[in-house]
């Protein structure tokens, strides 16, 4: 798969289902197409992270897995709610700092009481907040 | 109330935490919403809450500051947005602007939205109608007849919360005529 920029994709999974997606592209954009290689290999980072979340104390878990040059960084909430990020750039202060900041705004969302915990976060304002942290320590 | 303010309300009322007073309001709204199922009727029933609390609160107003008594609309205005709400919501609203009549009054902070943010199909609610619902029922304690509503509400994306007062007439003591 030839790329020319850094591959991301954000994703937050909840009880069982995931319950936000983002992908973050540096430059142009060029397809907009779901990339499922993506979406395959943070599914079968599940099992991993399950077994990460028992040997730490601290919610960050780091790298979990990867496939190929495509690696899997991971944080856990303390409700068990994971934030999964996919990156084929070596960056742990920037994901750690990302992942800290997203879970402040993960808990706002959290305490609106027109939110259920459960149902995916339509927010724009949270998206948009996403993408600007991901700007700030990612890119 | 607000855990950031300073020492006692004045007049002392008892302090709660802030977010704690926050959550249980969204919870109050989301289940009348759940039960009601329209944000009309979600928003006349929060006013009517907010008048039945607003002819009990009044009594404890007036207990435990020594406000003297308001004269008119203007004095009753200026006491609401200066002691009413630093005393019972923890914030300061200021009195914008005011005349005989009418009075617009801008709250600095609002607590009861810290949190929300008003999804698109609930757009028709209008989440503080407990407050215009409290001073309805205050002032209608005092023998002034009032409308309230939000003229600026910063859910719908305005930039602050704005309170829109507005006399409807003095109405004079009724005596129990009656003497038996």
């Amino acid at each position: 798969m030839p790329r020319d920029s850094t591959t991301l994709t954000f994703v937050i999974v909840g009880e069982e289902t995931p319950i936000y997606e983002c992908e973050i592209k540096a430059g142009a954009k060029r397809e907009e197409t779901v990339n499922y290689l993506h979406e395959f290999v943070l599914h079968a980072s599940l099992d991993n992270i399950d077994e990460a979340i028992w040997t730490t104390q601290s919610c960050y878990l780091k790298q979990v897995d990867r496939y190929y040059d495509l690696t899997v960084s991971a944080y856990a909430t303390s409700s068990l709610v994971k934030f999964l990020l996919l990156h084929d750039s070596k960056n742990d202060d920037g994901i750690r700092n990302f992942f800290h900041d997203i879970h402040e705004y993960y808990i706002k969302i959290m305490l609106n009481p027109f939110h259920t915990p459960t149902t995916k976060i339509k927010s724009k304002p949270f998206d948009e907040k996403v993408k600007l942290l991901a700007q700030k320590y990612l890119l | 109330m607000s855990s950031k303010a300073k020492g006692a309300s004045p007049g002392g009322g008892d302090r709660i935490n802030s977010e704690l007073f926050t959550l249980t309001y969204g919870a109050l709204v989301r289940h009348l919403l759940l039960d009601l199922e329209s944000p009309e009727e979600v928003n006349k029933q929060l006013d009517k809450m907010g008048q039945n609390i607003g002819i009990r609160l009044v009594d404890d107003f007036l207990a435990k500051t020594n406000t003297g008594r308001c004269r008119n609309f203007r004095e009753a205005a200026k006491t609401i947005a200066e002691t009413g709400f630093r005393m019972f919501l923890g914030c300061s609203a200021k009195v914008t602007q005011i005349d005989d009549k009418e009075c617009k009054m801008v709250l600095s902070e609002n607590p009861l939205t810290d949190f929300v943010e008003l999804p698109e199909k609930l757009q028709p609610l209008s989440y503080c109608s407990l407050l215009c619902g409290v001073i309805r029922g205050a002032l209608e304690q005092i023998s002034m007849k009032v409308e309230c509503e939000i003229s600026k509400d910063p859910l719908k994306g305005d930039e602050r919360f704005e309170l829109h007062m507005r006399l409807v007439e003095y109405v004079n003591e009724e005596y129990p005529f009656k003497d038996d």
